[in-house]
């Protein structure tokens, strides 16, 4: 058993730091894109239209991963969808947990009507496909980066309240906010000093996860063509290239592809090592 | 009569968030920039024409107004007229209806397959290094969205080893029998295989796709129960009485630790039919989903309407049906 234990404890470990680094890299990729890309992201040259990556016949020397069907440079692109990408993870990611966190956090310690509202609207929210409602919260308010952000937000802030409510009343159950309450404390002090401190662990867990979702539900917006411009790049509007082309230059989609893969793999696996260090049992 | 009791008050929640739903959608395609109407008539068209038509789709009433008459057609069954095939809600949506959910229970089916393989030989094989590998696979497979899986599906199995369909449901150019949308189900039913394997081509990989983040929840759910089920008195009981192993897992230890896992496929199941929209999109296939792109995408309001209200009713009746399973299956809360 305790071996055991060990090991599992050694591969979270380790896939703590592996995704850790590749969220690192991508970081520096998104700052240092002006400087790092070989071409112009947008620079289109029908000439250099679908040129392979450069192991493969027919590249083109300084195109390493090929060009699209405008010959726009693949790997250039997607370093730049870096900076889109991490912005919106980080930007909606913690605008909804602020929000989502803050709803809960006040139903699952208030109680009462406030607890019936919240719990009311969550229960509506569950009701809608996110992926449509995102699609049509988007088309309502436009394109743009502000509105996928907002899209966001607006969707899945009810992942945080239903978790964050449910911990806040189990918290809220225990001892040492009825001794927090004897000894004068304020509702407003017991819910921010005493009980926060003690899901933020939990909210910590659940902002790594958003943030995954939150390159998905871009790309997925991208893909759909709902996105930004068209023309600024983005991950999920070079695979709704690349899918469209697909037999024609597969690395249109498979560089973005894996790009998305492990990035959102990072996100969640990071969730999930960190929600194994909070763990108590594990631990 | 508690469980009554409990389903009535289900139903009656079930009934406002549906309005709420409802309310929600209304008001929102209603302050979408740009006129349905303008974009549906020819270039010459004058503002006149603009505003009988307008009128004719009840559109130049306020958004109380326009409300109380769709919800007043809804409880006739009459969810308007889709603006741009022309062609009632209704119809066009129950056409659809039966591709996604022939995609949503194949996928459904994979998952439990799938997840409950994983989960017995895992069990089975403890302490291995092939249970490892399937945590690992686990792992792997909940972490990311049906939408990549189906990106990396097309790419393993329609580029690399072509040998299922990308897109459609069906070969065009097939002639088709049926009577049915279902033809999924039809096609078995009047023993065409030939258009049953042609369809299931077709399916496969937007069903493994939606199936696969179902199936390692599944996987993992299951196998932690089991694991918890193996150090159960009965169960060593049952081993010192001379079974095999195979034997204690499927009969003795399975069916008690199955219950946890049969409440959790039920609600994620829901979130397996809401990843229809960008997976049925991504494969071509013409389900619901796929169709309700298209009506944003046109402004077509009526339809918007009739598929989120569908969507949100299929949601909301398979938790109700989910919980009342759970307290029908449930001894401790049948006999409460």
């Amino acid at each position: 058993m305790l071996d055991g234990r060990g090991s599992v404890k050694r591969r979270a470990g380790a896939r703590l730091w592996l995704s850790a680094g590749w969220l690192a890299v991508l970081v520096l990729a998104a700052l240092l894109a002006p400087w790092i890309t070989p071409k112009d992201p947008l620079a289109q040259d029908l000439f250099l239209g679908r040129l392979p990556p450069f192991w493969e016949t027919g590249a083109e020397p300084g195109y390493y991963l090929g060009t699209d069907s405008l010959g726009r440079d693949v790997l250039s692109r997607i370093l730049y969808g870096a900076r889109l990408a991490l912005i919106v993870a980080l930007v909606a990611g913690s605008i909804t947990c602020l929000l989502g966190a803050g709803l809960g956090l006040l139903a699952g310690f208030l109680r009462g009507w406030v607890d019936v509202l919240i719990s009311r609207f969550i229960d509506i929210w569950m009701a809608f496909p996110p992926v449509l409602f995102s699609i049509l919260l988007i088309a309502v308010i436009g394109p743009g980066l502000g509105s996928i952000i907002l899209a966001i937000v607006i969707i899945d802030w009810t992942r945080f309240a239903r978790v964050v409510r449910a911990e806040a009343m189990a918290q809220g159950a225990m001892d040492y906010v009825a001794s927090a309450r004897v000894a004068g404390r304020g509702r407003l002090g017991i819910m921010l000093r005493e009980i926060l401190p003690n899901v933020l662990p939990t909210i910590v867990v659940l902002l790594t996860l958003e943030m995954g979702i939150a390159v998905i539900v871009e790309a997925i917006l991208s893909f759909v063509n709902l996105s930004i411009s068209t023309d600024d790049p983005t991950w999920g509007g070079m695979i709704a290239e690349g899918r469209a082309a697909v037999y024609q230059a597969w690395w249109v989609l498979v560089f973005p592809l894996i790009t998305l893969f492990l990035t959102v793999l990072s996100f969640s696996q990071l969730g999930e090592g960190l929600k194994d260090r909070f763990d108590p049992v594990l631990r | 009569m508690r469980l009554l009791r409990t389903f009535l008050m289900r139903l009656a929640t079930t009934a406002v968030t549906l309005f709420g739903v409802a309310v929600i959608v209304f008001v929102v395609i209603r302050v979408v920039p740009g006129n349905p109407i303008a974009m549906m008539l020819p270039p010459g068209a004058t503002e006149a024409d603009v505003a009988r038509l307008s009128a004719l789709y009840g559109l130049d009433k306020s958004i109380p107004q326009q409300f109380l008459i769709w919800a007043g057609g809804v409880l006739q069954g009459d969810f308007g007229t889709s603006i741009t095939t022309r062609q009632p809600v209704l119809a066009l949506v129950l056409g659809r209806l039966p591709a996604t959910l022939e995609l949503s229970v194949m996928a459904l089916v994979m998952a439990v397959i799938i997840g409950g393989f994983a989960a017995l030989t895992g069990t089975r094989l403890r302490g291995t290094r092939t249970e490892g590998a399937i945590d690992v696979a686990n792992g792997m497979a909940l972490s990311v969205p049906d939408f990549l899986w189906g990106l990396v599906l097309i790419l393993m199995f329609g580029v690399l080893v072509p040998i299922f369909h990308i897109s459609g449901r069906v070969t065009p150019s097939l002639d088709l029998p049926f009577v049915t949308n279902f033809y999924l189900f039809e096609s078995l039913i009047r023993l065409r295989l030939d258009l049953w394997a042609d369809i299931v081509a077709h399916m496969f990989m937007p069903a493994l796709a939606l199936a696969i983040p179902l199936s390692a929840i599944i996987g993992q759910l299951l196998k932690q129960s089991l694991k918890e089920t193996m150090h159960l008195d009965y169960v060593t009981l049952s081993r010192t009485k001379g079974y095999g192993e195979n034997h204690v897992i499927l009969r003795e230890a399975l069916p008690n630790a199955i219950l946890p896992t049969l409440t959790l496929v039920g609600v994620q199941f829901t979130f397996l039919i809401g990843g229809t929209v960008i997976i049925e999109r991504l494969f071509s296939y013409e389900g619901l989903g796929n169709m309700a792109i298209d009506a944003v995408i046109n402004r077509d309001l009526p339809l918007i309407q009739g598929i989120v209200i569908l969507f949100a009713a299929i949601f909301t009746a398979v938790n109700l049906l989910v919980d009342l399973a759970y307290a029908a299956l449930n001894p401790r809360l049948r006999h409460a």
